[in-house]
């Protein structure tokens, strides 16, 4: 089977700034990756230009068998920005009205996914009233619409209810078996168990790569936190 | 181009106006306000009244719906939709035209709201038909739109987006023949002119006023400014940076 994303020598520049100075990357089809590392380490970059809006100096991205940035990948990828990237002058409602007409889904899908997320008392409320997280949540409801093959989900779990964590990693796994690929970025290790397949990821450059209990094996600790630690030590 | 994008970006607009009432009741009292004072300002001379409300009932929607488009689009880069948007399937144009639309019916109502106090209570006369009036406004507003659309990709803040207004629009204002005759001016203000939409629209807007005069030349340039703006607009929508 092949992989959903394959990064082959990649470099990002922007602003005279090597942000990633050469990444070699595969996100396996149909499991939940993380990616994981201190903010600076790089994470959104390789988001971006997984989805083709961070022009690469160097090096090739393919996803889902075509080229990063292409026509036919527009309603394959499902995008959560670490920013709720959202209108705050509009409700969520209209919100993702406005995201599942541009992706021509259906007015179920909306009342599905408004369900799913948990923000049916939310619904006619102003995106600029909702707090922080609730935000977060409409611009995960807006990244599922349209059920998409591949989900690039940057911090999606940040300040939320531990209980709706819980929740969404929950989902998150049911979406991996129904053959949908995540790749979901976060600077909190204990969520790397929840991970099928775990990158760590320092300055732009790749520290590690494998299933968590690999990575345990390989630093010689059970705390994801020391795993971390002892590998950069271990450079 | 799908039909379906376009009005769904349409409506999008539309809401969020509608969710906004002191900028919607600012869109229509402020023209409302400044018509007044014009038109007392030149209590002893009804004349000049005439002349200046009729390309000032031009000039408002322009100003306001470049000054609500460059604010706006610049929003939807610094907000991260943009992006979000241009990742999806919808088109630049699509994009464009839905902004276009939501635009020109605001400025069609702020236009009938305007043009009929200017014409009632403040007496203005106008010989020309009012549905010619708010045609020639609704058109200036889609040439502010555009110029605002280009424009709001050289600023970085909303801050910045809003200093363009005296830089882009005053000079315009001046040699736009509001002031004073363009055939009156300078040889090079006078050739200026020419090249600086602002002046067909105020033309257009004073024929309508007197009644007489082609509209086809004023018509024309406006048309071939307002593709210039929107294709230059158009490309400073980049997908990848």
């Amino acid at each position: 089977m092949t992989s959903a994303v394959v990064i082959k020598g990649m470099k990002v520049v922007r602003d005279g700034k090597i942000l990633i100075p050469k990444l070699d990357l595969e996100v396996p089809r149909g499991k939940v990756m993380g990616l994981l590392g201190p903010s600076g380490s790089g994470k959104t970059t390789i988001f971006r230009s997984i989805v083709g809006v961070q022009a690469i100096s160097e090096g090739s991205i393919q996803v889902l068998g075509l080229e990063a940035g292409t026509i036919g990948l527009r309603n394959k990828i499902g995008y959560l920005t670490q920013s709720a990237s959202i209108y705050s002058d509009l409700t969520c409602e209209e919100n993702l009205k406005y995201f599942s007409r541009i992706l021509g889904t259906t007015e179920i899908s909306v009342n599905e996914i408004i369900e799913l997320i948990d923000l049916g008392a939310n619904r006619k409320q102003l995106a600029s009233t909702l707090s922080g997280g609730e935000r977060a949540r409409v611009a995960l409801a807006t990244a599922l619409l349209g059920s998409p093959e591949l989900l690039i989900l940057d911090e999606p779990t940040v300040g939320l209810d531990p209980l709706l964590r819980i929740d969404l990693w929950k989902l998150f796994h049911r979406l991996a078996q129904q053959g949908k690929t995540l790749l979901i970025s976060s600077h909190v290790m204990d969520e790397a168990d929840r991970c099928d397949h775990l990158t760590l990821l320092r300055e732009g450059k790749v520290l590690a790569s494998g299933t968590p209990a690999e990575l345990r094996a390989q630093a010689n600790s059970s705390e994801m936190e020391d795993v971390f630690i002892n590998l950069v030590g271990a450079k | 181009m799908k039909a379906k994008r376009v009005l769904a970006t349409t409506s999008r607009i539309l809401s969020q106006l509608r969710h906004d009432p002191r900028t919607l009741a600012l869109m229509v009292v402020a023209p409302c306000l400044l018509m007044t004072i014009l038109k007392y300002v030149y209590q002893a001379q009804p004349q000049v009244f005439q002349h200046t409300a009729a390309a000032m009932l031009g000039v408002f929607p322009m100003l306001v719906m470049f000054l609500i488009t460059s604010v706006a689009t610049l929003r939807e880069r610094t907000s991260g939709t943009l992006e979000r948007l241009l990742i999806l399937p919808i088109t630049k144009g699509e994009f464009i035209l839905g902004y276009a639309i939501a635009f020109g019916i605001a400025a069609f109502f702020q236009s009938v709201i305007v043009s009929s106090v200017a014409i009632g209570p403040l007496g203005l006369k106008v010989a020309g038909s009012q549905l010619t009036l708010i045609f020639v406004a609704v058109l200036d507003a889609l040439l502010g739109l555009s110029i605002g659309l280009f424009v709001s990709s050289f600023a970085k803040t909303e801050f910045q987006a809003v200093q363009f207004l005296p830089v882009v629009l005053l000079p315009q204002l001046l040699l736009s023949g509001l002031l004073a005759p363009v055939e009156t001016m300078p040889g090079f203000f006078h050739f200026l002119s020419h090249f600086l939409p602002l002046t067909y629209s105020v033309d257009a807007m004073k024929k309508v006023m007197m009644g007489q005069g082609s509209f086809a030349h004023d018509f024309e340039l406006i048309g071939v400014f307002l593709v210039l703006f929107l294709a230059s607009g158009a490309m400073t929508l980049k997908r990848k940076s």
